[in-house]
């Protein structure tokens, strides 16, 4: 049952294959059949592992010649010492985790960066479904129905720069998604998803957007 | 590629190797000369760098793979084979069967040369240590600078864990299956359970039984005990749930459910292949058995020592969490360890059942470090 990448996924791999350094260590939770992490070797030679709770998608990782970890992601990080890795990736996952705060906590400790990334809930179409139709959300990005989904947390692009302003994490760097491509214009309202590069307070530089 | 049933045909004979120099054991005494049963599988490469040692558990043998001259298939002949897991046709496959053994390797049936009859309850206590100390004997023979891999199940985990603790500069990888770092107290308690049901058969005679026959009664019913803690609740309620051996209750003492039938026909089978006295020694070796604490991984030791550890969900014997605990301290180590916790009905003989899921993990990781050899 191996599932295709959707378009969106494949073009979300390579933002963050571009925000690694080659022969860097990296952690990826939540990985998957591996396709991220494989892409990663390719292309940046990187020193890569993945923790993942599904023992299929661990079997195929383990044949891409991948060093897997099988566990939920939750209680996965606390052997790490701190800053093991030079990025922890949190592809599409801090939607589904219940105790997302301290799991972001965690992942800012083992790695020296944190790359995440989410589907934006204020989306523009999924503005237009609740406000106009008065229907729970369900778009390319969004792709579930209520009683479906795995997602437990519901946020938008302004909501994830408040809770870094709000625990004192360093944005580093911001990426948009919309179907055409990547904007800078009206984030919150225009991108389907969003890509941050996130550190601790103290350690870099920030880059600023802008919130609709 | 496919194979053919018909290669597996060609009987494979265990080697033995004669070794006369002294050993030291952990227990301090000596051994003068031993022997070593062995066999192999695959060829091995010019420059020597595709073989794989495989480790047996505790009541397995030299015999892992193939057909032997009896018609005995191996061990685990379902993962080591051309085109298998531990592939043939790529990787040089060797097998041994363990100090304190009756398959070949000295044990305590194996005859004194001081006394010109067997050990006995003579022979020394052995360890797990002792055993890949034997082992090591073995590989050095075979010219063998590099293990690349080192894999066992159970207390054959045992000394893979081992063989990283002692010879960590001689294997480039190993994979550890359904073990533990040490033996728990309950571990412990169902081999004292089984050595005291061969001690407390009069046939035992202090281990001294070699001219009348061994205590089968004690051995067997050691065995029974042992086949409970191989299975999980589930296996034996899909195995065999109440079904009966005859049509109705007997009313009496004789096996009435087929579960009894079975562990008594296990039983008295395992009495016609295994040694008594090495019951009692090798469960022993496998108490003893503690890498926890440092033992494993002294702290100022860099490894670069690949693992892949796999565990299974029903396994109770060796439940998962000692797995886990063994990963824990590898990542602390920084060691590139991999870990699956295969979803399993089969308990503890799930190690030897569920072939397709080892088979997919073992040879994605002996592919990995293969390229990495090179």
């Amino acid at each position: 049952m191996t599932t295709k990448l959707t378009a969106y996924e494949q073009q979300e791999h390579l933002i963050i294959a571009d925000l690694v350094h080659e022969q860097a260590t990296v952690l990826d939770l939540g990985c998957g059949n591996g396709e991220l992490l494989e892409l990663l070797r390719e292309r940046k030679d990187v020193n890569g592992q993945g923790i993942e709770i599904d023992d299929e998608a661990i079997y195929r990782c383990v044949q891409k010649g991948l060093t897997v970890f099988h566990s939920d992601i939750e209680s996965g990080l606390g052997e790490y010492p701190d800053k093991t890795f030079d990025y922890v990736i949190m592809n599409q996952c801090i939607q589904e985790i219940f105790e997302v705060d301290h799991l972001i906590a965690e992942a800012l400790r083992v790695g020296r960066e944190v790359i995440l990334s989410f589907s934006n809930f204020a989306n523009i179409q999924a503005r237009i479904e609740l406000f106009f139709f008065g229907k729970s959300p369900a778009t390319v990005a969004l792709p579930y129905s209520w009683h479906n989904t795995p997602n437990i947390h519901f946020l938008s692009i302004k909501d994830f720069r408040e809770y870094c302003a709000l625990k004192k994490i360093t944005i580093l760097k911001e990426i948009f998604l919309t179907h055409w491509g990547q904007t800078t214009i009206w984030p919150n309202l225009l991108a389907t998803n969003a890509i941050f590069k996130i550190a601790r307070q103290g350690q870099h530089g920030h880059v600023s957007g802008d919130g609709i | 590629m496919e194979h053919e049933k018909t290669e597996a045909l060609v009987p494979v004979a265990t080697q033995l190797l004669k070794w006369d120099k002294p050993i030291t054991l952990e227990c301090g005494a000596t051994l003068d000369a031993i022997d070593i049963a062995y066999e192999t599988y695959g060829k091995l490469n010019a420059n020597k760098s595709n073989a794989i040692l495989i480790c047996h558990a505790f009541s397995g043998d030299a015999h892992a793979a193939g057909v032997d001259a009896a018609g005995r298939v191996g061990w685990w002949d379902a993962m080591i084979g051309p085109g298998k897991a531990f592939d043939t046709d790529k990787y040089f496959v060797i097998c041994s069967n363990v100090l304190g053994g009756c398959r070949g390797t000295t044990g305590p049936s194996s005859i004194n040369p001081k006394t010109g009859r067997q050990y006995a309850t003579d022979f020394p206590v052995i360890t797990i240590k002792d055993m890949v100390a034997v082992q090591k004997i073995l590989i050095d023979h075979l010219g063998i600078e590099k293990l690349l891999s080192v894999s066992g199940g159970s207390m054959g985990g045992m000394q893979v864990l081992q063989w990283v603790a002692d010879y960590p500069e001689r294997v480039l990888s190993v994979i550890p299956i359904a073990t533990s770092l040490k033996h728990s107290p309950q571990q412990i308690a169902f081999n004292e359970v089984a050595r005291q049901a061969i001690i407390s058969d009069p046939t035992w005679k202090g281990g001294h039984y070699y001219d009348n026959g061994q205590p089968e009664r004690g051995l067997a019913l050691a065995r029974m005990i042992g086949h409970i803690t191989y299975m999980s609740d589930k296996s034996m309620e899909e195995k065999f749930s109440r079904q009966l051996k005859k049509e109705r209750l007997g009313f009496s003492f004789d096996a009435d459910f087929q579960v009894e039938g079975y562990l008594r026909y296990k039983g008295d089978k395992f009495v016609q292949r295994f040694d008594a006295n090495s019951y009692l020694y090798i469960t022993k070796a496998m108490d003893y058995f503690d890498l926890s604490d440092k033992d494993l991984f002294p702290p100022n030791r860099r490894f670069a020592v690949k693992f892949l550890v796999i565990s299974f969900q029903s396994d109770w014997l060796y439940p998962s969490y000692q797995s886990r605990d063994l990963v824990r301290l590898l990542k602390t180590r920084f060691v590139d360890v991999t870990y699956c916790e295969v979803p399993s009905t089969y308990g503890h003989d799930a190690f030897l059942l569920e072939i397709e899921e080892q088979e997919m993990l073992v040879k994605g990781f002996l592919a990995r470090v293969a390229k990495g050899a090179k």
